[in-house]
């Protein structure tokens, strides 16, 4: 069997297609099951129901497509240039909505980071969808690159070809230098996290963080270390209930605001760290699914699983 | 009050047990998702009772503060009705493709399956719902992912493909919408629908950025356009719908197309206002390739041999439809493309199920000229099938019938240009689509050589069920007609 990389190899040596011919024949002759006439078509079927268009027709395409996308980007310029200026006399002169969040967002929520009660609690709703937006990609890449349980030559293959072997491995520097930089980082990330409420940050920057870290330990250590305390079932529980308490206290805010019954979560002293109502938690809720999401996009990426 | 309380339910319910459902086994996720959806069914409908009976509508806060500085859903008859449409074609469509589902995904991603149906769920509700065009644009995302899932759940690299195909147009869609939402922002300084409204209205009125709100407008349009597969940008949708699971086709076609155009009708209606929609051209443009849409459609449509690809063209003409009557910039036209969406989804809903029983009961052959007398060995899916056929051709009695006189009125009200173009899209489509549909009609009934024509049996009852269920709702739409776009109409007349 033909290795997928030698022909993006010779892709990169000699200019040819590296989806086309090799590919496509490759991608036919391991086909495990047919998928109806569609796929039993030509062999280009799987790109275009039309076979190969001639040289000329295919040239007036892309210049067209080319001119196309040259003047969707002149109307776009032209369009930002019509709009009103950033900030101007004229724009959105009486806009309520900033001076709102301005005046009301510490008195409201108690929190000394004005951002944090807009995105959290505010406009909560939309945020609550985007931490969803992240846990719903992180599904569909398992459901797409984990290879079934039942198929080991999978884990075998993303060995034999992955980058794993082109990495260096027991490097005694860079082991040394994470012994340093990684709890650095990940209490960094929790230092935004926790303080989301009363400083610039949150739990999406602050999320980041962690999972930069733990995609930083994933490739000084390997995944042996790695997988002592990041497994598939680790990742699921805890993303799982991350989400779940994130929903449930949301939709306690939402609720309780709707019918105007009063919070349990007060205000507290603005500056503190337990201030800002649920804000804190929600803040911990987002950082940990940021986190994982990020970890687990990184591993399953390179090795399809965990 | 505390029904009032159901919109927040209706999202947050499944969107809070999405993850849970991630940890079960799929046995238990399977029955986990059934109940969610059936729960949020039986919610939408009680919803669309109260909301009639208290014949106005409501916005619901979500926290303690609401518009303009927070975000707020708003329900009214049209939006109740809706959100009811959509949990129960959800219930349905899994029911009926359940069996297919469970052959076709493998064990070990069932339960991540279920999940994204959950997710889905709760996205459809939201952009349903939504008083706020940037939560429009956040579930919209859910959806879009949820939707490419659905497509490669099932393993083989045609579902693939088909699945890169439409995550790179709905990107591109995504995009577009992206840039004329916050264009739209920076222009009137407002998310949320009503706010929106006014002073889009400031800016028809004062006249100096209407350039900037055509742009703005075209763009939106063109961004849900393209996610929904309108005429040119329709090249996604063939593989997509013929190459995924017969569950997940009925999902994608019937569901989140159409919160797309749902979300479309909002915004032009809601939050530009149908006199800057008409003025910014954005109309105008919808029309043309809502026009192009119904007659290359249906003539894609004839050209197909695979029956499922042929019902898959078939959706193209049928978007086209909906299209077509929002672009006619009337609040009639908007009714009657909310009609166009139930019926057609309902109908499209039932198709993809009837059809794979067909082809299953024909030894797995999907070129329609292998179908001959499958009718009578699955009776149920040709009787289905022949209601859906009927349906989408505009037979009376039927859904799609009762849509096609409502969108002929609107057009014939509308007056002008607007006027010929419609109903002579309307008369050449009907055509076409007699065509396509009364010839694999013909064959499915027609007596073949190959199988014997006795029943074939081994029905599943959730098939029974869903497509059961599926064929009186198609009923209804033609013969409760009246009622259907009454509640529309009381929706739309008071939406502000």
């Amino acid at each position: 069997m033909k290795n997928p990389i030698n022909s993006l190899k010779r892709f990169i040596e000699q200019g040819s297609d590296p989806l086309g011919e090799e590919m496509l024949s490759e991608l036919e002759l391991n086909r495990p099951d047919a998928d109806g006439e569609a796929l039993a078509a030509p062999r280009r079927s799987l790109f275009s129901e039309k076979p190969r268009r001639p040289r000329l027709i295919h040239a007036l395409y892309a210049a067209s497509s080319v001119a196309l996308c040259l003047a969707l980007i002149g109307i776009l310029l032209y369009t930002v240039s019509g709009l009103p200026s950033f900030g101007g006399a004229d724009t959105l002169a009486d806009s309520e909505v900033s001076a709102f969040y301005i005046e009301n967002g510490l008195k409201d929520t108690g929190a000394g980071n004005i951002i944090a009660p807009i995105i959290l609690s505010y406009r909560g709703f939309d945020t609550l969808g985007e931490s969803h937006v992240l846990f719903i990609a992180a599904v569909a890449v398992m459901l797409l690159l984990r290879p079934a349980p039942s198929d080991k030559s999978a884990l075998l293959r993303a060995y034999e070809y992955g980058d794993d072997k082109e990495e260096p491995h027991d490097d005694l520097i860079l082991m040394a230098g994470g012994r340093v930089i990684v709890p650095l980082i990940l209490m960094f990330g929790v230092y935004i996290i926790l303080n989301g409420n009363i400083s610039p940050g949150g739990g999406f920057s602050g999320g980041a963080v962690i999972g930069a870290g733990l995609i930083m330990y994933l490739s000084i250590y390997g995944y042996g270390p790695a997988s002592r305390f990041m497994t598939l079932r680790v990742y699921r529980a805890v993303s799982a209930c991350a989400l779940g308490l994130y929903s449930l206290f949301k939709t306690y805010h939402f609720v309780t605001g709707f019918n105007g019954i009063e919070s349990v979560f007060s205000a507290g002293i603005p500056g503190t760290i337990f201030s800002g109502g649920m804000l804190l938690y929600l803040n911990i809720f987002v950082g940990t699914v940021v986190a994982l999401t990020m970890y687990a996009l990184f591993t399953l990426f390179r090795k399809g699983d965990f | 009050m505390l029904w009032q309380n159901i919109p927040i339910l209706l999202i947050v319910l499944p969107l809070g047990l999405s993850s849970l459902i991630a940890l079960l086994r799929p046995r238990a996720a399977k029955l986990a998702v059934l109940g969610v959806i059936s729960l949020c069914t039986a919610a939408a409908l009680y919803l669309l009772i109260r909301v009639n009976a208290l014949g106005e509508a409501f916005t619901v806060k979500m926290g303690e503060v609401g518009a303009p500085f927070g975000n707020e859903l708003y329900v009214s008859h049209t939006e109740a009705l809706l959100c009811l449409a959509f949990d129960a074609i959800m219930l349905l469509s899994l029911l009926a493709g359940m069996r297919r589902a469970d052959e076709e995904i493998p064990e070990d991603r069932k339960s991540l399956f279920f999940t994204v149906c959950s997710l889905l769920l709760a996205a459809l509700n939201a952009i349903t719902l939504t008083n706020d065009i940037f939560s429009g644009y956040v579930f919209l995302e859910i959806a879009t992912i949820a939707a490419a899932a659905l497509i490669f759940v099932r393993r083989g690299e045609g579902a693939l493909f088909a699945s890169m195909r439409y995550m790179l147009m709905n990107l591109l869609g995504s995009g577009l919408f992206l840039l004329g939402l916050s264009m739209m922002y920076s222009l009137t300084g407002e998310l949320l629908f009503p706010q929106m409204l006014r002073r889009s209205k400031a800016i028809l009125a004062d006249g100096r950025y209407m350039g900037a709100l055509s742009a703005c407008l075209i763009l939106l349009s063109l961004g849900l356009a393209v996610k929904s597969a309108l005429y040119p940008f329709h090249t996604w949708l063939p593989n997509a719908y013929s190459l995924s699971t017969p569950a997940a086709s009925s999902l994608l076609s019937s569901l989140v197309s159409k919160a797309y155009i749902f979300l479309f009708i909002k915004i032009m209606l809601r939050g530009a206002g149908l006199e800057a929609f008409s003025e910014s051209g954005a109309a105008n443009v919808i029309l043309v390739y809502a026009v192009l849409a119904i007659v290359i459609g249906s003539v894609d449509a004839i050209q197909q041999h695979n029956i499922r690809r042929m019902v898959s063209y078939s959706s193209v003409a049928q978007i086209g439809y909906i299209f077509m009557a929002a672009a006619l910039g009337t609040k009639e036209g908007c009714a009657a493309a909310v009609f166009q969406i139930l019926a057609h989804s309902f109908a499209k809903a039932m198709l993809f199920p009837a059809v794979d029983r067909l082809v299953e009961v024909s030894g797995g052959e999907e070129n329609f000229r292998d179908l001959r007398g499958s009718g009578y060995r699955a009776p149920l899916a040709g009787a289905a099938f022949a209601i859906g056929a009927f349906s989408i051709t505009g037979i009376p009695l039927l859904g799609g019938f009762s849509a096609k006189v409502f969108i002929s009125e609107a057009a014939w009200a509308a007056g002008g240009l607007r006027m010929y173009l419609a109903l002579a899209a309307l008369a050449v489509s009907t055509v076409l689509n007699v065509i396509y549909f009364l010839r694999t009609m013909i064959t499915v009934y027609r007596r073949g050589e190959r199988f014997e024509l006795k029943p074939a049996g081994n029905r599943p009852f959730s098939f029974t069920l869903g497509v059961g269920f599926f064929a009186l709702v198609n009923l209804y739409l033609g013969m409760g007609a009246g009622n259907v776009m009454d509640i529309i109409l009381r929706g739309i007349n008071i939406w502000n």
